[in-house]
């Protein structure tokens, strides 16, 4: 009962947050999710708003047990794609609403703990990189990429 | 959620993401078994291989009782800080040893000696307290739940729990309230192949030299030529613990 509850009331509507929320940012019902820059998921959006605790979950153990880094899904890398600028032109945390993880997980009322002890500030190597890779088309606003610029500028110091 | 519904919903695109991982490496392995073999195992050793054993020696003599390189080091490293309350982390600390009969006082830095059979690892009730391939006594974080017992169970008092909320981590060095931490061996700098520890660079760098870090199963090793030529000693050697940090002239 309660995974259909889940299904309809969390997951159908998630899964059609991106286009919705794209129309229609002002009046949706549902979470306005922030654009990211740096390259899609390959395995496309709608499959990572599923499966991404196990993904992590998978990829953590290996890290903290195995020590093996290059890995494909690293919170590092959420944190840096996903970064949000806050009209201070730094980066929002992850207990401001505005936090990309925030939009959603405040919508379907599930606390995560992860940033108790993970930074959510985006890492400046992959910062860089996901700069240097950035598609203007990809709907993310011209101020965001400035500040983020600015950020990057300030932090390499 | 019923433990069915949970596997139905992983559903058919994890098990793909599985299958692909795993497709893939099986078909290098049998495209070019003995070239792949090779490279799959070099693969490896950019993470915890089991065939080192990171260790650090330690010459106290070398170490002035008013240097504290080493500490501020693994502060900024680590991102903690020792702000002088009985409850703030310590994962390295300066101790002084006095001999009371001659009066000599002996100044070393102490740390999470990485034993070989680690206590903290023996009483953790959840698996969070480990022990890395590569000799390295680690706190898995995710599944710690704070108990303190490998805090009871260290000889060394090297272990801290985090009583205060934390924020402005390290991205490389997570840590948060409610678990247990302590030195890693800068786990993250030997993943990325530095193959040195922050205290080491800084001992190095404040021109004492009192620490070498290296590898104790690489007989050519830089540790472990001091080892075979010098005395040392492990810090309570009557627990046969077999640690991976070893002093010279205490």
């Amino acid at each position: 009962m309660r995974a259909l509850f889940l299904a309809f009331f969390i997951i159908f509507p998630l899964s059609f947050i991106g286009s919705l929320a794209q129309e229609n940012s002002v009046n949706s019902l549902f979470p306005n999710v922030a654009k990211a820059i740096g390259n899609p998921h390959p395995e496309g959006s709608e499959y990572w708003r599923i499966n991404h605790p196990d993904l992590l979950r998978h990829d953590r153990d290996k890290v903290v047990r195995d020590g093996e880094r290059k890995i494909d899904a690293s919170i590092k890398q959420c944190v840096t794609c996903h970064a949000v600028f806050g009209d201070d032109e730094k980066p929002v945390k992850a207990d401001s609403e505005q936090f990309f993880c925030a939009t959603c997980h405040e919508f379907a009322a599930v606390k995560i703990d992860c940033f108790s002890c993970h930074t959510s500030d985006p890492d400046v190597n992959f910062l860089e990189e996901a700069l240097a890779q950035y598609n203007p088309n990809s709907g993310i606003s011209d101020k965001q990429i400035e500040m983020m610029r600015a950020y990057l500028l300030k932090e390499k110091k | 959620m019923s433990m069915f519904e949970k596997n139905k919903m992983k559903g058919a695109d994890f098990h793909r993401r599985e299958f692909l991982k795993k497709g893939a490496a099986l078909a290098s392995v049998t495209l070019a078994s003995g070239v792949t073999l090779m490279a799959l195992s070099q693969g490896a050793a950019a993470s915890a291989n089991p065939n080192i054993r990171w260790g650090l020696l330690i010459d106290a003599n070398k170490c002035p009782s008013d240097c504290n390189a080493c500490i501020s080091a693994c502060s900024n490293e680590h991102g903690w800080e020792d702000t002088g309350l009985d409850t703030d982390p310590q994962w390295i600390r300066k101790v002084t040893l006095k001999n009371k009969n001659t009066g000599r006082e002996t100044s070393l830095p102490l740390m999470c000696q990485h034993c070989e059979k680690p206590p903290c690892v023996d009483v953790c009730p959840t698996g969070a307290s480990f022990k890395r391939a590569d000799g390295i006594v680690l706190v898995d974080r995710h599944i710690c739940i704070g108990c303190r017992y490998c805090m009871m169970a260290c000889p060394f008092k090297a272990r801290s729990f985090v009583h205060e909320k934390i924020e402005g981590q390290k991205t490389s060095s997570p840590r948060g309230k409610g678990t247990v931490e302590g030195c890693n061996m800068c786990v993250h700098k030997l993943d990325a192949g530095e193959g040195t520890t922050a205290c080491t660079q800084a001992c190095e760098t404040s021109g004492n030299g009192a620490m070498i870090f290296g590898d104790l199963n690489d007989a050519n090793s830089e540790i472990s030529l001091a080892l075979a030529n010098y005395p040392s000693v492990e810090l309570r050697d009557d627990l046969r613990l077999n640690l991976g940090v070893r002093y010279k002239n205490i």
